[in-house]
């Protein structure tokens, strides 16, 4: 099968969801001929016009908002912001309104939006441009949030978040668009609260998220060589959560070690060693759950500070190491 | 418009260095594209080059204490405020003696001593913050003046609206200056605003809205001047809106689609460094050879800072938890 990469796996999806339904249209700064700031969506004003890919003035408040308005009136917007960094400004309407209005209007109405959006470290710019924050999102009922790791995951996973009615938030990681990989012609949908084992393993269990999934698997095989079998989970959306995928792997290792490049505390790999520990699966456990994530920092712009704040593949070989001798 | 005031236009002294930060400003930029190329320094920068005569204009008519808030565009904002070279470079190359320890890069300068309260790499982050310093000038008394750095684009985020509406009610000293260069990244202003100039915003919230040309820097001092006066004299908030062009692409990753060669042609005509030495040559304040001996001068400067940079070391692993808290 061909292969393609995360970035050209997410504008194939929005491409073809926009040949076969007219209400989808993209909204966000610089889309247009500039083809937005990491060139996902080049090309596609050539194709669809400026009507459908809509450059916006920069104003993320107002972008966001006009989104959930016309969401609710009938269109299926997508919203790209540039970083997901700027949600900050989008997040007065991300929060309270467009997690909100279907619930406080008694069911009516629904608000069908995907905002995407590139998120993490590793470009070395700086604080304000390589955050990740989707634990904020998380923390809100009412929206959804999906982390895709693959170009096959990223293109199936944008079509479920295209057609569901909720409002999504799409988040891209920078350091994967480039990544490879088998990626089908033809649409098709992964469901969204579905995990993915991207590696089988019986020692222990790594629930990794975006960027981390490509480290953890890295880690994996560094592992193997030396005897440790290590099965690496990729939750792949994070609301919904497929628990039971998580629950039933760490049943089967007896181990459990999250890895997120967010920062740890207050991180969302808080959220899923409490699900463990509430779950069935803690009778299994032969060590303590281990939480592996960004250090409470701004992400600093030396390349070697940078990378010291967020988990590499060594950090997450050791982890495992520790683990496996129960600390 | 205000006659800039006599002493300024007729002083030699406060002139002609203006004519050599200017060139600082377009070598500094031109050095920091070249190691962008070679991958010497890394993350994103944004290029001023063209725009030296808001920058330098503008920073000349204000005091030593008086404050400034910039951009992500901010090189030529930080220099013509008095920062050094040297630890401007230094930051750019991730260095412990850059000014932001090498934790922040070209988007984070900030020299707090000298009275930049910081660029930003959030469009709009800084006008309520300038908002804030103003508003403490007027509090403490202080008399200081805050000179507010944006772009066209960045007058669409409802922070500008906002900040500036506060600033007009409680009349702060603050002065908010727009260096238009006709993009917001890829948007031209003339697609993401509907009307003629930024400066007509001025209007709706009662303040005086002035419109310049921005290549010329007697022009950006003598408007700055009367929007400084008219601050330190209790007036209140101004709009100010330069006209100008970035030369180069908005950052590293530009193909420039969205333009024509044929307009970027003209407004290289239009270079502010050129047309401020013609000024001085008429006025006698130097003469050609002169000129071009500060040019090397600044050429020079440039590429000590480069040594600077290089030979500065790279912050210790033990560094990255410091600082997070006061
Ligand atoms: C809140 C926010 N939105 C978007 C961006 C991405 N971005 C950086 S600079 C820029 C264009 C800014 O245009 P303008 O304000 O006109 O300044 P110029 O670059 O022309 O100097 C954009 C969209 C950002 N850094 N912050």
């Amino acid at each position: 099968m061909r292969e393609l990469t995360y970035l050209e796996a997410v504008r194939e999806a929005m491409s073809q969801e926009m040949r076969t339904n007219e209400d989808v249209f993209i909204l966000g700064e610089d889309i247009g001929v500039y083809g937005g700031a990491f060139g996902v969506t080049r090309g596609m004003i050539e194709e669809f016009g400026p009507e459908r890919i809509r450059n916006t003035p920069i104003s993320e408040a107002a972008i966001s908002g006009t989104a959930i308005g016309a969401a609710l009136t009938g269109m299926r917007p997508i919203l790209e912001l540039q970083f997901s960094d700027f949600i900050t400004i989008a997040m007065d309407n991300m929060v309270n309104q467009a997690a909100k209005l279907r619930y406080m209007y008694g069911g009516e109405g629904k608000v069908p939006m995907v905002l995407r959006t590139p998120a993490g470290s590793g470009t070395g710019a700086a604080a304000q441009h390589s955050q990740s924050l989707e634990a904020w999102m998380t923390h809100i009922p009412g929206l959804k949030v999906v982390q895709p790791s693959t170009a096959y995951d990223a293109k199936g996973l944008l079509k479920a978040a295209m057609d569901d009615d909720n409002p999504v938030v799409f988040y891209e990681h920078k350091l994967c668009y480039r990544t490879k990989s088998e990626v089908p012609e033809e649409a098709y949908s992964i469901p969204l609260g579905k995990a993915d084992i991207k590696k089988e393993g019986k020692d222990v269990t790594i629930v990794a998220t975006a960027m981390m999934v490509h480290k953890s698997l890295e880690a994996a095989e560094q592992l193997e060589s030396e005897g440790i079998s290590v099965e690496v989970v990729d939750p792949r959306t994070l609301v919904p959560l497929d628990e039971e995928t998580i629950v039933e792997s760490v049943k089967k290792t007896g181990r459990l070690i999250v890895v997120h490049e967010a920062v740890k505390r207050g991180g969302f790999g808080g959220e899923i060693a409490s699900m463990i520990a509430e779950s069935e699966a803690f009778d299994y456990l032969d060590a303590p759950i281990k939480r592996l994530g960004g250090k409470a920092v701004p992400i600093p712009y030396n390349p070697e500070l940078e990378k010291a704040a967020v988990p590499q593949v060594q950090d997450i070989v050791e982890a495992v190491k520790d683990t496996l001798k129960g600390l | 418009m205000n006659e800039l005031k006599q002493d300024t236009v007729d002083s030699k002294e406060k002139l002609i260095p203006l004519y050599k930060q200017m060139w600082l400003i377009r070598y500094f930029e031109e050095k920091v594209d070249e190691f962008f190329a070679k991958g010497m320094i890394h993350g994103t920068t944004h290029l001023a080059v063209g725009q030296e005569a808001t920058a330098v204009g503008s920073c000349a008519v204000l005091n030593e204490d008086d404050m400034i808030t910039s951009t992500h565009r901010g090189h030529g904002h930080c220099i013509a405020k008095g920062a050094e070279v040297n630890r401007m470079m230094a930051e750019l190359f991730g260095r412990t003696t850059g000014y932001c320890k090498g934790k922040g890069g070209s988007m984070h300068i900030a020299d707090v001593s000298k009275g930049n309260l910081g660029a930003n790499g959030i469009v709009g982050g800084g006008f309520s913050i300038a908002t804030g310093a103003a508003l403490t000038s007027k509090m403490k008394n202080q008399g200081k003046v805050v000179l507010c750095y944006f772009g066209d684009g960045a007058s669409n985020e409802g922070s500008f609206h906002e900040a500036v509406n506060l600033a007009s009610i409680w009349k702060l000293p603050v002065i908010f200056f727009c260096e238009n260069n006709q993009y917001g990244m890829s948007g031209p202003v003339k697609e993401m605003v509907n009307i003629e100039n930024i400066a007509q915003r001025a209007e709706a919230y009662g303040i005086p809205g002035h419109v310049v040309e921005g290549n010329d820097v007697f022009d950006v001092m003598s408007i700055v001047q009367e929007a400084v006066d008219f601050a330190r004299n209790g007036g209140g908030p101004t709009i100010i809106e330069a006209k100008t062009y970035r030369w180069k692409g908005h950052s590293k990753s530009d193909a420039k689609k969205y333009r024509t060669r044929e307009e970027e042609k003209e407004w290289r005509e239009k270079d502010p460094i050129a047309r401020y030495k013609e000024q001085l040559i008429a006025k006698g304040f130097f003469t050609e050879e002169e000129a071009e001996a500060l040019r090397k001068e600044a050429k020079q400067e440039i590429e000590d800072s480069v040594e600077f940079a290089k030979n500065s070391p790279e912050p210790g692993l033990e560094t990255l938890m410091e600082d997070i808290y006061a």
